[in-house]
């Protein structure tokens, strides 16, 4: 590896860029296929270990909320083993917490249009902290003191389903808006490649039979509507080929 | 600003248009630079197997695609709401970078129908002027089919597009499209092979009495050499397609078809993460000298040229003519101007059938443009009279990916969470099937772009904004297609099944296609379009305008086809035409 790549890769994992790159590389002419091979950065794995943007309550809550949302049951393993937390906690401290590459200028009129889509100033990483201690709130007044984390299961269910109906929305509190990030990203971190922290040994593809990044399918092409057998790989490759257990 | 030593001609964008113009300009030995926002992206550098099977990275957060924060659109449905910005795209993807959204697209690459190009005068004369639809702007081409069929050709030959010919110089043959126009050749590639779904709609159709055939792919069926001596290899049907570059040189893109031979031409050099923002005019304002553009460091440069190609995506071609003051601007009140005039969509429906368990569609292995197609309701292949709308909808079963994060159908009224969705998950992954259509977009006065008067881009310029919303002509349609699908869908042995036909308010969320037309559209008169035949600017004679942004309303097909095709023909008149004559109009208005 040249120490020019070595500095690419090096200035571009530093700034875990998923996104927007346009503010770190430069302008230049190109004469010629100014190729090097495998050029292309690889995601930066997320590895176990502290939180990089929860608090410990906060990361409590979460992992007892993505724990009902996907409930480990006889199909597999939950949200929290399965490491949705972890996935959400890693997205948050990145590009994607401070919704880095999105149209984030004002002016942010009060009542947007239901066709216009996300129109908000708050990035996604804010609208945790701020949402988590409404929640939070909401929940020590209703649940006489407690915290999410110490709902019981079927306590917890109930109370999701009110936020999802939009029943808990206060003007303080958004409610509804909060549950369908915290879906939408539970979702994320299950069936993502497990290299981001989440579908932690691949359980979300083994729940559905999805394959993974096997690349190639003309064996499968050529003999239509047959069950296929072979388990899923990811980017880190499959947990049995790793000496750490990864993936 | 530091001005640069001129050129014969530049190009704003390097996607597929510029790519090609950038190309066929060389050959005629002229000295071209192409000028791209976006970075430098190839297949062994950018797209590798090692990490483009993402999901998370290319298919939900978007590497591929232009940053919103770069440049956006505002959006409304009616011209007395407020626009607001689209913070992150969702209804249509535009690509950013060297290859354009020619890097992220599915590979569909049809040929329009030769009513199409007629869209006024053709049913006019079939139905009279009552078939057309309220407040209507619907328009012919000012080219027809015949005369654009050479370079369909071309272009199908370029990307070595994998398909069945339905008619070869008048004569149908059978397992190809019927209702296709003629062509010259067969198709480069023979198809794609197909999927379980594909073969039961195939059968289900055929028992309808439909002519279902392969749809024409540029996902490649098996290696091909273009006559650029450019080699694409087969695809491996890996099932990340749509949204990510392809690791394998399989799907056609200018870097699979073009670039390895225009990159290395001595007559071209390509400048990236260079951004134009604004056309130079002459002091009479007749013809354009060159382009200012802003380097990734801020710096601004003006390069002079005595040829502006202007090839970026459809709304920023729209938006930098606004910009730069080429065309009169459109202007809804009074219907007159013709830049930002008949901004069109698509209007695309579903039906989702949900099998049994006995089903095994492993939809995770297809390619983008694997699909089969029926063409019975498209354009005027069938009759119109007393339907109460115009054109019509291509009806296909596409493989669809199943990629875990997006692709997770499950009946209606499961819950969203909990033990139920996950065994109603685990139950339909596998054995859910799609039945889908491309319908027809027509064009109406109030549909339309133009800047916004609030809302900038980085660099303090107003965005542009666009104002659309599906009409009931749209609605009509895709209803009455939509009905014939769900027997197609029975046919195939669904046990449950949930039709979607297109309806209105348009949403920016939810995914639909990045198949936006028009603003920037030809025609036969400048008082109502902005460019003659061969894409020229009426009144600013060295100016061409590539792409989308051409069509006058949208056909029931992927506009990628055509718009090769509009690129090879604006290319010809230019070398063999202009060149000889330059700053002249090719055609007289």
């Amino acid at each position: 590896m040249t120490d020019a790549r070595t500095s690419r890769r090096t200035l571009l994992a530093a700034t875990t860029a998923l996104i927007g790159l346009s503010g770190t590389a430069s302008a230049r002419t190109v004469h010629g296929l100014p190729w090097t091979s495998n050029e292309v950065y690889p995601p930066a794995e997320a590895r176990p270990g502290p939180w990089l943007f929860f608090t410990a309550d906060e990361a409590a809550a979460v992992e007892a909320i993505v724990d009902r949302l996907i409930p480990a049951d006889e199909l597999g393993p939950g949200g929290k083993d399965a490491g949705c937390a972890v996935f959400i906690d890693r997205q948050l401290a990145g590009p994607y917490g401070r919704c880095e590459g999105m149209y984030m200028q004002g002016p942010f009129p009060p009542n947007p249009l239901p066709t216009q889509g996300f129109q908000s100033s708050v990035a996604f990483a804010s609208a945790y902290r701020q949402g988590l201690a409404a929640l939070a709130a909401h929940v020590g007044r209703s649940f006489g003191g407690r915290k999410v984390q110490q709902l019981s299961g079927e306590e917890l269910d109930r109370l999701l389903t009110s936020m999802e109906k939009r029943e808990t929305n206060t003007p303080e509190f958004n409610a509804s808006g909060l549950f369908d990030l915290i879906h939408n990203n539970t979702m994320e971190g299950f069936f993502a490649d497990p290299i981001y922290g989440g579908n932690r040994d691949m359980a979300g593809w083994k729940l559905l039979g999805f394959p993974g990044t096997r690349y190639d399918y003309r064996d499968v092409i050529a003999r239509p509507n047959r069950r296929y057998e072979l388990p899923p790989v990811s980017l880190l490759g499959r947990p049995d080929w790793n000496r750490g257990g990864r993936g | 600003m530091r001005r640069l030593p001129r050129k014969d001609a530049v190009i704003i964008g390097l996607g597929w248009t510029g790519a090609i113009m950038g190309w066929e300009l060389c050959q005629a030995g002229l000295q071209v630079v192409a000028l791209e926002r976006g970075p430098w992206r190839d297949t062994a550098s950018d797209f590798n197997i090692g990490t483009a099977p993402d999901e998370l990275r290319y298919g939900i957060r978007g590497e591929l695609f232009l940053n919103n924060s770069q440049d956006t659109v505002t959006a409304r449905n009616t011209v007395d709401q407020l626009a607001l910005p689209i913070r992150k795209w969702g209804s249509f993807l535009p690509g950013n970078g060297v290859g354009g959204a020619g890097v992220h697209w599915n590979g569909h690459t049809w040929r329009f129908l030769p009513s199409d190009f007629l869209m006024r005068s053709h049913y006019l004369q079939k139905y009279g002027e009552g078939v057309f639809p309220e407040n209507h702007t619907i328009q012919d081409w000012g080219v027809t089919y015949d005369e654009l069929e050479p370079y369909y050709d071309k272009f199908e030959y370029l990307a070595g597009i994998s398909g069945q010919a339905g008619n070869v110089k008048g004569e149908i043959l059978p397992g190809g499209n019927p209702f296709e126009g003629w062509r010259e050749r067969a198709y480069p590639t023979p198809p794609l092979k197909m999927q379980h779904a594909q073969n039961l709609f195939s059968r289900a159709a055929t028992e309808l009495g439909f002519k279902p055939f392969p749809m024409p792919s540029g996902n490649i069926s098996q290696a091909y050499t273009n006559p650029l001596g450019v080699t694409l290899a087969p695809c491996t049907y890996c099932g990340f397609c749509e949204r990510f570059g392809c690791a394998n040189y399989s799907k056609s893109s200018p870097q699979t078809t073009v670039l390895p031979v225009l990159m290395r031409h001595p007559g071209f050099e390509a400048r990236v993460q260079c951004e134009v923002v604004r056309v130079l005019k002459s002091a009479d304002g007749k013809t354009a000298t060159g382009v200012v553009y802003i380097d990734a460091q801020g710096e601004e440069w003006e390069q002079p040229a005595d040829l502006v190609i202007m090839a970026a995506y459809q709304l920023w071609n729209v938006r930098l003519m606004l910009y730069s003051g080429i065309g009169r601007p459109y202007d809804p009140s009074t219907g007159e101007g013709v830049v930002g005039k008949n901004y069109a969509y698509q209007a695309n429906s579903a039906v989702n059938g949900f099998f049994d368990s006995s089903h095994a569609f492993n939809h995770w292995a297809g390619a983008g443009s694997l699909g089969i197609t029926a063409d019975e309701y498209n354009g005027d292949n069938f009759d119109h009279s007393g339907l109460n709308f115009v054109g019509g909808a291509n009806i296909n079963c596409t493989s669809f990916h199943a990629r875990p994060i997006s692709a997770r159908p499950i009946p209606p009224g499961t819950p969203r969470w909990g033990s139920a969705w996950k065994k109603a998950t685990r139950e339909n992954y596998g054995s859910f099937a799609n039945v889908g259509s491309q319908g027809c977009n027509m064009s109406y006065r109030d549909n339309y772009l133009d800047l916004d008067p609030t809302y900038k881009d980085r660099l303090g310029r107003p965005l542009l904004r666009m104002t659309f919303d599906f009409k009931a002509n749209e609605e009509r349609m895709s209803a009455y297609v939509t009905d014939k699908m769900v027997p197609i869908m029975r046919a195939m042995g669904a046990k449950q099944i949930v039709a979607n036909p297109k309806k209105g308010p348009w949403n920016v969320v939810p995914y639909q296609t990045t198949h936006n037309t028009g603003g920037a559209i030809m025609g036969d008169n400048p008082r109502t379009s902005a460019v003659n035949k061969y894409l020229q600017v009426w009144d600013m004679p060295n100016v061409f305008v590539l792409g989308a942004s051409a069509f006058p309303q949208n056909a029931g097909y992927n506009p990628t086809g055509t718009v090769g095709a509009l690129t090879y023909h604006a290319a010809e008149a230019i070398t063999k035409q202009y060149l000889k004559n330059p700053g002249q109009p090719l055609v007289q208005a």
